[in-house]
């Protein structure tokens, strides 16, 4: 069976267009506004969305989702309830792919085989943990390979390009996280000159669907990026907006 | 090198990290069989830091309470005041040999801190440090002194505020600029290779320890006792005795106002097994796993994790790790002070009052070496503060 990210991608490519990648803090500004964001995404054209679980220590982001984050912790949101909206935000909307986004130790506190099956009924197709790579994934892949759900792996510019195919090594129902940019996730004005160069060279390496993230926050960066990548991933700009607005209706990116 | 230590450890980064840490694995490997960068750093460590550091009997408290006799190794007599310089001058010379110019830190009491600027200044480095803005605060004289060091110090106003967030702020620094900046962090907690580093530059304590007892006292210590945040005194202490089964290794950690309360930073009395800032660790943290904010009236042992070699030597029995709340560590802090004249870091006087709890029971022949990791000048206006805040 191919699941719901490879048709994602898929589709996308058929159309002759990158896969849109939108990330949203869970519980942000509040659990209502978040699910109706997601909404207004999926309208607006978001082929896969990515549910970002709220922690205390986000070491790893920008501003934007930081005070996103907190926010969301400060309402109540948790692990689980941002599982019981992906499983929501599945009900509504059975085609768009949808991956739970968390540091690992929510899901490691929950346990690895309690949050792959929760995770499966939920309707969530991949998880991606910010803080663990190839060296210690092990144990969560050997939970979530039974249920059917995928890894979403992140590769950053300085991943030399066999550990590339490493990474990618044995993975189904995902795409490649290509971080455009050395840094915490936030909006940027420019993105690296050799990033064109940098993509065309992962996607040489792996059969999986690339999409890259980290800066992307206008069309025409999208569009940029799509030349070399199969997706682009947008966050910051998507959280800030809600944030600043209350709602994401309209087009999703300008 | 080791990774893992049983279940704790590991390098649970973002992947923009794999790459530098394994740089610096690979660049620590290559110094460490350099008979030349061994010698340096030797060299550096008599020369400049003083050592070694001297046994201590001390002999008034030991007499008041009956029992064993406390020996203190005084670590508070190095330069800076604390261990914490044995290792930041190691990772400055590894600094400097993987051809980076800027150092960054975190700092809880602001002694890595101030040992950070030290060494960056000693070979002309450009040195940031991260530290919580409640920390600033507790722990003003420090941060003159890294200020005067010629560091810059950048408050961290987010989440508690204290070494935590400091510790999430030097992360999201070094991965931004992880070609030019060396991140020196300050204890044996972190991502694979560093709590490994941070044990052999620290591990002089315990060689020098266990070479000094048996000259002085012609015999090992019955019990060594260090204080535990991260941890990294007490695994540079029992490094020298992992071998002597018959000395028993002790790890206290900050009580607070009490375990019972949750107001405390005993991670492994305290925490379950969890993932922060690059380690599976014990870790104090909400049922949902999200980290929770500790406390102790020691800024240096603020901290909700701990480093994974103690994870796994509490696992395994090889150590025991106690508690000790603030009073106990603030009588015995006034203690040292008026028997010994030796005025002790809040964080060292966990480690004093576990010896002072232990003493009586043991017989008269025995030895307590209690690690005195640093001094107590940073934490008068603390103390003062506590005491008014519990005077009845």
């Amino acid at each position: 069976m191919t699941g719901r990210i490879e048709k994602a991608f898929a589709k996308a490519k058929a159309e002759g267009r990158g896969a849109f990648v939108a990330y949203l803090t869970a519980g942000y500004p509040s659990m209502d506004a978040f699910e109706a964001a997601a909404d207004d995404l999926v309208a607006g054209g978001a082929d896969i969305l990515e549910i970002g679980v709220p922690f205390s220590d986000p070491f790893a982001d920008g501003a934007v989702i930081r005070q996103a984050a907190y926010a969301a912790l400060r309402n109540g949101t948790d692990l689980d309830s941002s599982i019981a909206a992906a499983a929501r935000i599945r009900a509504r909307h059975p085609e768009t792919g949808i991956v739970l986004f968390s540091y690992c130790n929510p899901l490691f506190s929950k346990g690895y085989g309690k949050l792959a099956g929760e995770a499966q009924a939920a309707g969530i197709d991949a998880v991606l943990a910010v803080d663990l790579p190839l060296e210690e994934r092990g144990e969560l892949l050997d939970a979530l390979r039974p249920r059917g759900i995928g890894l979403v792996p992140l590769v950053a510019p300085n991943t030399p390009l066999d550990r590339v195919e490493q990474i990618a090594a044995g993975l189904e129902n995902t795409f490649i996280y290509a971080i455009t940019v050395k840094g915490v996730t936030g909006e940027r004005a420019g993105l690296p000159a050799d990033l064109a160069e940098r993509l065309d060279a992962i996607r040489s390496r792996v059969a999986l669907p690339v999409a890259a993230g980290f800066g992307i926050s206008t069309m025409e960066q999208a569009r940029a990026v799509c030349g070399h990548a199969d997706g682009f991933i947008v966050g910051s700009a998507l959280v800030r907006r809600l944030g600043e607005t209350g709602s994401l209706k309209g087009p999703p990116l300008s | 090198m080791k990774t893992h230590y049983g279940k704790f450890g590991g390098m649970y980064v973002a992947e923009t990290l794999a790459a530098p840490l394994a740089e610096l694995a690979a660049a620590y490997d290559e110094a460490s069989r350099d008979p030349g960068f061994r010698a340096e750093f030797d060299s550096l460590l008599r020369d400049y830091v003083g050592r070694e550091s001297p046994l201590t009997v001390a002999n008034r408290l030991s007499g008041s309470l009956g029992g064993a006799r406390i020996v203190l190794k005084r670590e508070d007599l190095n330069h800076t005041g604390a261990h914490k310089v044995n290792n930041t001058i190691g990772q400055a010379l590894l600094a400097r040999r993987m051809g980076r110019r800027r150092l960054i830190a975190e700092t809880g009491a602001g002694m890595h801190g101030v040992a950070t600027a030290t060494a960056a200044a000693l070979f002309g480095m450009e040195c940031e440090v991260y530290m919580g803005a409640e920390d600033v605060r507790r722990q003003a004289p420090n941060v003159e002194r890294m200020k005067m060091l010629g560091a810059k110090v950048h408050p961290v106003e987010e989440g508690s505020a204290t070494l935590k967030d400091a510790m999430n702020e030097a992360l999201r620094d070094w991965v931004a600029d992880c070609d030019n900046t060396f991140y020196v962090i300050g204890t044996v907690a972190g991502p694979a290779p560093y709590p490994e580093i941070v044990r052999d530059f620290q591990s002089v304590i315990g060689r020098e320890a266990r070479r000094q007892c048996i000259e002085k006292f012609g015999r090992l210590p019955d019990c060594a006792v260090a204080c535990v945040g991260g941890g990294s005194n007490a695994i540079g202490l029992f490094a020298g005795f992992m071998d002597d089964p018959q000395v028993k290794l002790v790890g206290v950690e900050a009580g607070g106002e009490g375990l019972a309360t949750g107001r405390h930073a005993a991670s492994i009395n305290g925490g379950r097994p969890g993932i922060l800032h690059g380690a599976r660790t014990m870790l104090l943290q909400t049922p949902e796993g999200n980290v929770i904010d500790t406390y102790s009236v020691s800024a240096g042992l603020d901290y909700p994790g701990v480093g994974p070699e103690h994870c796994h030597l509490a696992e395994t029995g090889r150590a025991e790790y106690t508690v000790i709340d603030d009073c106990e560590a603030v009588a015995a802090f006034d203690a040292l002070c008026r028997y010994e004249g030796i005025i002790p870091a809040l964080e060292s006087s966990h480690a004093v009052a576990e010896a002072v709890k232990r003493a009586p029971s043991m017989p008269r022949d025995s030895i307590i070496l209690v690690n005195l990791s640093g001094r107590g000048d940073k934490d008068m206006d603390n103390v003062l503060a506590w005491k008014k805040g519990h005077s009845k």
